[in-house]
């Protein structure tokens, strides 16, 4: 595939997006596509390690939390520029991804055994949090409200809508150009064959340990972002399992290991989990059932996602305009 | 080539090699036979260095490569194909075999392509199918056609013929040969003795971890009492 083609689709998503703000002004819908997106980006770092190098991680929250604290505590108490601060908590969650990494990939962890240390940091982490006087303990870490673009805050919403859509537009661009590279095949082999890559010659340590380094830098500015946002946290809401679910459902339902999957995923899950709410509000809950429904139903009969039912679709156009042109040309 | 000297390694504490000593010289084809569990496998991936020897010596074209991660030891020209055909399923064969040349850089790709599909016609036939879905000869063709991408110096291939029907059995022996006459240095470890023997110039005969017979492959071949006594024939 050229470069165009690759990169075509998702820069023309983006730009329609960019529109949303325009057309819309409810507060509502802004709230909403703020919080996609900032669970959209949370995911497309999930997708790095998960999706592209095959170490399915259960504690993205460890990312999350960490990029989120640091940006509101250097500001709350260390009266630091929020958006240094956003840049430094980018920088502690790909320093906590890499120090995590180290440590289980070096002994050799993969699979389950992965999934459950990562669960194990994660909730390490919260407990902590939560005890801790340094992130406000129970109480949790509060933004001062000063609206001014310096301090990262802005009146209207659309602004916001801008820059996580810039993020998640860097991340997506920047997941598309690693598939096309070599850094994209190693993380392929070492997600296929573990063995196999380390037998050609492939430095599976280090692939993955640069792997979940970016990922959790991605995931750390989802957190940093939400805290910029909702300028509250606590050790639930930035180590809670809640985000380390939400990172890997989307692109599991959304296609995993696809540029595009962990976009598609969260705005379809959140898209439909808002229209219940809207219209099934009176009964509490009904949209987490469509929620699990929907998981079921993924994993049932779509395992490659909602990009991999696309992808089959489009083949199967493919080829009956082969089989067509086969037959106008005469040689069926 | 590769001189190996007093090789001791294993897994965890327990040593399964115990004190090796080997040699392939440029162009050759060289069998190391033995039975189950003799260290066979092990000594590979020592050498490879998928497993840090505990002591000894491994030297390559002049480097010393004990104890040297993989990737060091696939830049030098030493590639290991593991037994089992560890091929990456859900890729396609082109995909497959492109992952084999990225130490070698971009514009040898094509060349090196050219050459894989004439040297496997199949392969050439399933491009773009999934590794997963080849049949077994099939796949044991792409691991070894993976491993020549790299263009090697030396290739080690582990148990090629490992569940492989008489028929492909004998055809793979014969590509081994067509590999080696281009100049290639062959490691071939093996349980297919007779034919592994009638391949290789030299043999080596492991036991317990150690080499217990060397020499001219026709030689051991030609004699009876040796078979009997460590290949079980």
């Amino acid at each position: 595939m050229n470069a165009t083609r690759a990169y075509l689709p998702a820069v023309a998503l983006l730009l329609l997006a960019g529109l949303i703000p325009v057309l819309v002004a409810a507060n509502t819908v802004l709230n909403f596509i703020v919080f996609t997106l900032i669970i959209a980006l949370a995911a497309q770092g999930w997708n790095l390690l998960g999706g592209f190098g095959g170490q399915f991680s259960f504690g993205h929250a460890a990312f999350f939390g960490t990029g989120a604290y640091a940006t509101a505590i250097l500001q709350a108490r260390y009266g630091v520029n929020a958006w240094a601060g956003f840049a430094i908590g980018i920088a502690l969650s790909a320093a906590v991804g890499w120090m995590i990494g180290y440590l289980s990939f070096r002994s050799g962890l993969r699979g389950s055994y992965f999934a459950l240390v990562t669960l194990a940091f994660a909730e390490v982490f919260r407990i902590l949090a939560n005890a801790s006087a340094f992130t406000g303990g129970a109480a949790g870490t509060l933004v001062r409200l000063d609206m001014r673009p310096e301090n990262f805050q802005f009146a209207s919403r659309a602004v916001f809508v801008w820059i996580a859509l810039a993020l998640v537009g860097f991340v997506l661009i920047m997941t598309i150009a690693i598939g096309r590279a070599r850094f994209g095949a190693w993380l392929a082999a070492v997600r296929e064959n573990e063995d196999a890559a380390r037998a050609l010659g492939v430095d599976v340590l280090g692939v993955k340990l640069k792997a979940i380094t970016l990922s959790a830098g991605v995931t750390g500015a989802a957190g940093a972002l939400y805290v910029q946002y909702y300028l509250y946290l606590d050790a639930n809401i930035a180590y809670g399992a809640w985000i380390s679910v939400e990172a890997l459902i989307a692109p599991i339902i959304g296609g995993i290991g696809t540029p595009l999957g962990p976009v598609i995923g969260a705005v379809t899950l959140h898209g439909l989990g808002e229209l219940t709410k809207l219209f099934a509000g009176r009964i509490p809950g009904i949209d987490l059932v469509i929620y699990g429904a929907l998981l079921v139903a993924a994993i049932a009969f779509a395992p490659d996602g909602i990009m991999g039912l696309l992808r089959k679709a489009q083949r199967r156009k493919d080829a009956d305009k082969a089989t067509d042109q086969n037959v106008t040309e005469g040689t069926l | 080539m590769l001189e190996v000297e007093n090789l001791v390694a294993g897994y965890g504490g327990a040593d399964v090699l115990r004190g090796i000593g080997l040699s392939v010289s440029a162009g050759e084809i060289v069998a190391v036979l033995g039975a189950n569990g003799v260290g066979k496998t092990t000594l590979n991936r020592a050498i490879s260095g998928l497993i840090r020897p505990s002591s000894g010596n491994i030297r390559f074209l002049g480097y010393d490569i004990a104890g040297k991660g993989p990737p060091a030891i696939v830049a030098a020209g030493l590639i290991h194909v593991p037994e089992g055909r560890r091929i990456f399923p859900n890729m396609s064969v082109r995909d497959n075999l492109i992952l084999g040349s990225y130490r070698r850089g971009k514009p040898a790709r094509a060349a090196n392509l050219e050459r894989m599909f004439a040297l496997f016609p199949r392969l050439r036939e399933r491009t773009g199918q999934l590794a997963g879905t080849l049949s077994g000869g099939e796949q044991q063709m792409l691991a070894i056609g993976r491993g020549l991408m790299a263009e090697p110096k030396l290739l080690i291939l582990d148990e090629p013929s490992l569940g492989l029907s008489p028929l492909l059995v004998e055809e793979m022996f014969s590509l081994i040969g067509r590999i080696a006459a281009d100049g290639l240095a062959v490691l071939l470890v093996e349980q297919n003795v007779i034919q592994s023997l009638e391949l290789a110039s030299r043999a080596y005969v492991m036991e317990n971890g150690r080499v217990v017979v060397s020499g001219a492959a026709a030689d051991i071949a030609a004699d009876p009492a040796l078979k009997h006594a460590y290949l079980g024939l």
